[in-house]
């Protein structure tokens, strides 16, 4: 695709990918490509390969089959590729008990190799408002702070795509609609967001696309408007079942 | 290969040649002088010992085989190496004692064979376990190839570093005369004994990596059945 | 350049956890004081046989302790998934090794001095003499024996019983890092030839930077996910 990798817009994509764990197939043959302003909602039951296909998309994932690749290259291939331009969130907090907030993020910028890193740290402690928690150890935390630190960890390099993994658990309401306003925001900032979320309505509020999983497999990738929800067995303000 | 040398012509080949060489073994090759018929399990012991280190430098080959291209033969090689070479490696700490004990008095001493071959029993149990214990089957390939190339170089080392060391704290070395003055029956039957074991070898082994295919083959019938 | 930076922040942020979380030197000192006491009553001794046991006991306790600096080593990293939370960014796994091994080093090199200061009060022997030469085969053997540790940790890390599996991989490998490093040792604390004891010196360095490079080569193979 050598127009797009001339053009400014970086465009993640996954081509075939399948994803084995031995007997278990977690992915199955799965197409998807994500650009800059796309808002996108990965939605379906447990063990529908959520999860792996974030993670595939994050390149702390293999695939089995397929590639992934960014601006047309496999990321597998060049190492790194993807990674400065992708941010991920997921259940894990990947944050060091012992150490604070702000060492954990001085940890993770230097990782990424990015200047500026104090102010960088400054403006995400307080784009999560958790920059007076910051200087404690993330241990001593609840569990909504340190989500709300693992985001900003998420955010420090300042990512074209943001991949969460079921963000608003452990959130409460007030957290919840900071969140909400900070990813709402992104879209329009040229960035793409891919979250999953096992709550249909949330999702609805901030998605303009759905890719619906199931069984590994991509059921349905398309405007949100649009999805044919009994179908794909969504109803909307309940959980999937499975 | 399969259509050449079909699994049962390897198997009558095998059955030959091994019966060709327990009669070298017993009737063939002479008493030895001073250990008696004793002696005559130095055969097994020996061509052992060189088919366990031939098998260790397969699961080298094949380990590197899947770091390089990540093939899946080149795995199953070298854990079918790996198995059936363990087999020959236990057998040859086996025969050791059995053999020492009538004809020197003692059953096992720390010298340069003995201490190489029980190190490589042990790297051979380290990636056997290894194997079996990686909790994400995707991933066991490439950890135990990691293993695989490591032991080897350890394996290098070791035969290469212990007769430097023993000669620095000498023990009673056993089967002493192994290489000098032996009859020219004896060596034909050493050569045609190890022959036979390789043949024995690449049998178990390629029986070993058909079944790991046919594993594969169910995996993913399974898998498309999960569909 | 950039993976000096990683490999320095990786190897302080594993000194920062460690001196505010204390689960690491402090059980490898008292395991290798244990180790050199236990030593001392199972073998009832006279002082010139002890000497002679001297070099392999202090690098039993050696191995003994290193075992367990390398399975915290990649314990303290699946705690909140961190070493993933490392691979999300755009760095050479290499770099996370050689950080790790560098911490790692400390720790045991930390422990192995506790060890040597209570052995020479304890048997009432002075490793003054001999100082230079020792501190060079410690150097090296460590570094060998910390870098089979690392990986083998890593590798462990992934297995169901990785407290059991670490040192049945460990140590038939650096089997030879531990043997080289006694015999320089015995050659070294009993004033043996400078010819000998620079022999041995050359040994233990180059077994151990043999296991260096190779462990260095591999370890990206063991983060592959």
């Amino acid at each position: 695709m050598p127009a797009d990798a001339a053009s400014a817009r970086p465009i993640l994509e996954l081509r075939g990918v399948s994803k084995y764990f031995g007997d278990l197939v977690a992915l199955r043959r799965v197409e998807l490509r994500v650009e800059p302003g796309d808002a996108v909602l990965l939605y379906g039951p447990n063990g529908a390969g959520k999860t792996t296909l974030l993670r595939t998309l994050a390149a702390l994932s293999r695939p089995t089959e397929g590639e992934v690749l960014f601006n047309g290259e496999d990321i597998h291939r060049h190492a790194g590729l993807s990674k400065a331009r992708v941010g991920f969130v997921s259940h894990a907090t990947f944050l060091y008990g012992e150490l604070t907030g702000r060492e954990n993020l001085r940890f993770a910028g230097t990782l990424f190799g990015l200047d500026d890193l104090e102010r960088r740290i400054d403006h995400a402690l307080d784009l999560f408002a958790v920059r007076e928690r910051a200087s404690e150890p993330v241990r001593g935390l609840s569990r909504g702070l340190q989500q709300r630190v693992s985001l900003a960890r998420a955010f420090l390099h300042d990512p074209d795509f943001l991949l969460l993994d079921e963000p608003f658990t452990g959130l409460d309401a007030a957290s919840v609609k900071g969140l909400e306003a900070i990813l709402g925001r992104l879209p329009g900032e040229g960035k793409a967001i891919i979250f999953s979320n096992h709550d249909f309505e949330q999702g609805v509020a901030l998605a303009r696309r759905l890719v619906a999983l199931e069984g590994g497999r991509v059921r349905y990738d398309g405007p949100l408007s649009l999805a044919p929800l009994e179908s794909l067995r969504i109803t909307a303000g309940s959980k999937p079942r499975g | 290969m399969k259509k050449l040398f079909p699994p049962a012509v390897h198997l009558a080949v095998l059955a030959v040649w091994l019966t060709l060489a327990l009669y070298l073994i017993f009737l063939y090759a002479p008493r030895e002088a001073t250990m008696g018929e004793v002696q005559r399990i130095f055969y097994i012991h020996f061509s052992s010992a060189c088919t366990a280190l031939l098998a260790y430098f397969f699961v080298f080959l094949g380990s590197m085989g899947y770091l390089w291209k990540r093939s899946r033969r080149a795995d199953d090689f070298a854990y079918a190496s790996a198995e059936v070479g363990f087999l020959f490696c236990c057998a040859v700490l086996v025969t050791g004692p059995l053999w020492a004990k009538p004809a020197w008095g003692i059953w096992w001493t720390w010298d340069a064979r003995l201490t190489s071959t029980f190190i490589l029993w042990l790297l051979y149990i380290a990636y056997l376990m290894l194997r079996s214990y990686v909790i994400n089957p995707g991933r066991v390939e490439i950890l135990a190839s990691v293993v695989g190339v490591i032991g080897f170089v350890d394996a290098v080392i070791d035969y290469m570093a212990i007769r430097w060391w023993r000669t620095q704290h000498p023990q009673p070395v056993l089967g002493g005369g192994s290489g000098s003055g032996l009859d020219p029956r004896m060596w034909v039957t050493v050569f045609v004994t190890w022959g036979a074991f390789l043949c024995l070898f690449s049998y178990l082994v390629r029986q070993r990596m058909a079944m790991a295919e046919a594993r594969r083959e169910l995996v993913e019938l399974r898998r498309e059945l999960a569909a | 350049m950039r993976s000096l930076s990683v490999i320095w922040a990786v190897f302080v942020k594993d000194l920062r956890v460690e001196w505010r979380s204390r689960e690491t030197l402090a059980p490898m000192c008292v395991f290798g004081l244990l180790v050199v006491f236990l030593f001392n009553f199972a073998f009832e001794t006279a002082h010139e046989e002890t000497l002679r046991l001297l070099p392999g006991l202090l690098w039993i306790a050696f191995a003994f302790s290193g075992i367990l600096a390398f399975n915290r080593s990649f314990a303290a990293e699946r705690e909140n998934a961190c070493l993933e939370g490392m691979l999300l960014a755009p760095i050479d796994p290499s770099a996370i090794f050689v950080g790790k091994l560098l911490a790692n080093l400390v720790f045991l090199g930390v422990t192995e001095a506790v060890i040597v200061f209570a052995s020479a009060v304890w048997y009432n022997f002075s490793f003054l003499p001999s100082l230079g030469a020792f501190a060079l085969i410690l150097f090296f053997g460590t570094l060998g024996y910390v870098a089979l540790g690392t990986i083998f940790g890593g590798v462990a890390a992934n297995t169901r019983m990785r407290e059991v599996m670490l040192p049945v991989l460990q140590f038939p490998v650096a089997f030879w890092v531990l043997i080289l490093g006694t015999d320089a040792t015995s050659d070294a604390l009993r004033g043996a030839a400078r010819g000998d004891v620079a022999r041995g010196v050359f040994r233990v360095a180059g077994v151990s930077l043999i296991f260096a490079v190779v462990s260095f080569l591999l370890f990206e193979y063991v983060l592959e996910e």
